[in-house]
């Protein structure tokens, strides 16, 4: 271990070590956010059709259970050795988390809350934007913090099927040079970057909840029961 | 040539059947792999899981420090083990048992937290002892989230077990790692058949395990 040349980045990788947290960045949170565009409107519709939730659960966890690296290598042959194919698996990866919490945010609203939107002449787009998505906010962050921490762990699983892994390119490294320094900057800096992006989303969480008691919610459910005794509290 | 076409090639070679290197031996290493590690996850995360939701203590604690493992990259830690402690099996059962561990633990803790306390209140009432409530009254309400937990651990398991191949050990990420270096795509295939299939397995058994061990009556309230 050669702690001087912990931030020594070989020049195969042809980044520095900011630009390598840029591309990591990229490549863990474009997915996210591709799968929450996919995931809201999904959502919307098992909350309106209840017979499409039960199988629209058991695709994503079939989808959820093919391995990483398993996905990343059937797309080669469509997608090639390219960033998109590392970024595809992880879009669908994250909808497994993110359509129950959207659900289970949106059939959390009170059905009274609902009819009296509706009685002051909200149309259903309206009352979609305006009463149910806010009321979800809770339970989408929370299911957004899961996916995004996963999401930027397994992002180093691309390094395998040919240098796109961004930060996880520093474990080959690290194994092909025999330089475990490169593999302890790698972990920390994944670690690090997995802890900020948890912040962030909590940050944003208040923000955009200003009504919720000032209390963290560390997990998914409790996020969700805090949900439910803030509907009660508040309306 | 698709996709199809390399899978149905890689299985209807009779040389990938037998040997070191056939389909069986891999199959059962990374078999091998998993009841390990998810064995040795298991025995961690179910009991701290169950006391902890059962006295409702500690759950903050528990999620913080589970979102901080979860954030540990498990590939990483593999290689850097590897690096520092050379050619092993426990530097590959480290990395899964850390991977597997926050769930098991995080479900088990709010399956039994989210157990109705009313029956409990009564198991109580009656005169049970503390152990008897949480083996006869929580733990039998709380299995199906329970073993969803466990089917998340295990799932995520046999997946990451592929990887220990990078670092020179066998199972089926060995037909990956191989294909890969030798541009020999059928291989690689192959084997990625073969471990989403094994992940799909681990799903069926957990479902049949669910069908058998959760009694009737929480089913149906479900």
């Amino acid at each position: 271990m050669n702690w001087d040349r912990l931030f020594d980045i070989p020049s195969d990788l042809q980044h520095s070590w900011l630009g390598l947290v840029g591309l990591h960045l990229r490549e863990a949170l474009l997915p996210v956010l591709a799968g929450l565009l996919i995931s809201l409107p999904l959502a919307q519709l098992c909350v309106r059709f209840r017979w499409l939730y039960p199988p629209v659960l058991w695709v994503t966890t079939i989808l959820y259970a093919i391995p990483s690296l398993a996905f990343f290598v059937l797309l080669i042959d469509y997608t090639g050795q390219t960033e998109l194919t590392v970024m595809i698996p992880l879009t669908v990866y994250s909808l497994v988390v993110l359509v129950p919490a959207i659900v289970d945010g949106v059939r959390s609203v009170p059905q009274e809350t609902l009819a009296a939107a509706t009685a002051m002449g909200f149309g259903p787009v309206r009352r979609y934007v305006q009463v149910q998505l806010p009321i979800a906010v809770p339970a989408i962050i929370a299911g957004l913090r899961v996916a995004t921490v996963s999401s930027i762990s397994l992002v180093s699983i691309g390094s395998i099927i040919g240098n796109q892994g961004a930060l996880g390119n520093l474990i080959n490294d690290a194994n092909i040079y025999n330089r475990p320094e490169l593999a302890v900057n790698a972990v920390l800096s994944m670690a690090l970057l997995a802890l900020l992006a948890d912040g962030a989303l909590v940050v944003v969480r208040l923000v955009l909840t200003p009504w919720m008691p000032r209390r963290v919610t560390r997990t998914k459910t409790s996020a969700k029961a805090s949900s439910r005794t803030m509907t009660k509290e508040v309306w | 040539m698709n996709l199809f076409h390399f899978i149905d090639a890689f299985f209807s070679d009779g040389a990938h059947w037998h040997g070191y290197d056939g389909i069986p031996t891999r199959l059962a290493e990374h078999l091998g792999y998993t009841l390990e590690a998810l064995g040795l996850a298991v025995l961690i995360g179910l009991p701290v899981g169950l006391v902890t939701g059962h006295y409702g203590r500690g759950g903050n604690a528990l999620s913080l420090v589970a979102t901080a493992w979860r954030a540990l990259p498990t590939f990483g830690l593999l290689v850097l083990l590897t690096l520092l402690y050379g050619f092993g099996l426990i530097n590959v059962m480290v990395p899964l048992v850390v991977l597997a561990v926050p769930p098991i633990l995080v479900t088990t803790y709010e399956a039994m937290r989210s157990v109705d306390p009313s029956p409990v209140d009564a198991a109580r009432g009656m005169g049970m002892s503390e152990a008897g409530v949480l083996f006869q009254v929580e733990l039998p309400a709380a299995l199906p989230l329970v073993l969803s937990g466990i089917r998340s651990g295990a799932i995520q398991i046999v997946s990451t077990a592929t990887i220990a191949a990078y670092v020179g050990l066998g199972g089926l990420g060995r037909f990956i790692i191989d294909g890969l270096y030798q541009r020999d795509y059928e291989k690689v295939v192959g084997g990625a058949t073969l471990v989403a299939g094994m992940a799909l397995a681990t799903l069926a058994v957990f479902w049949a395990v669910g069908r058998v061990a959760v009694s009737a009556g929480v089913r149906r309230s479900a």
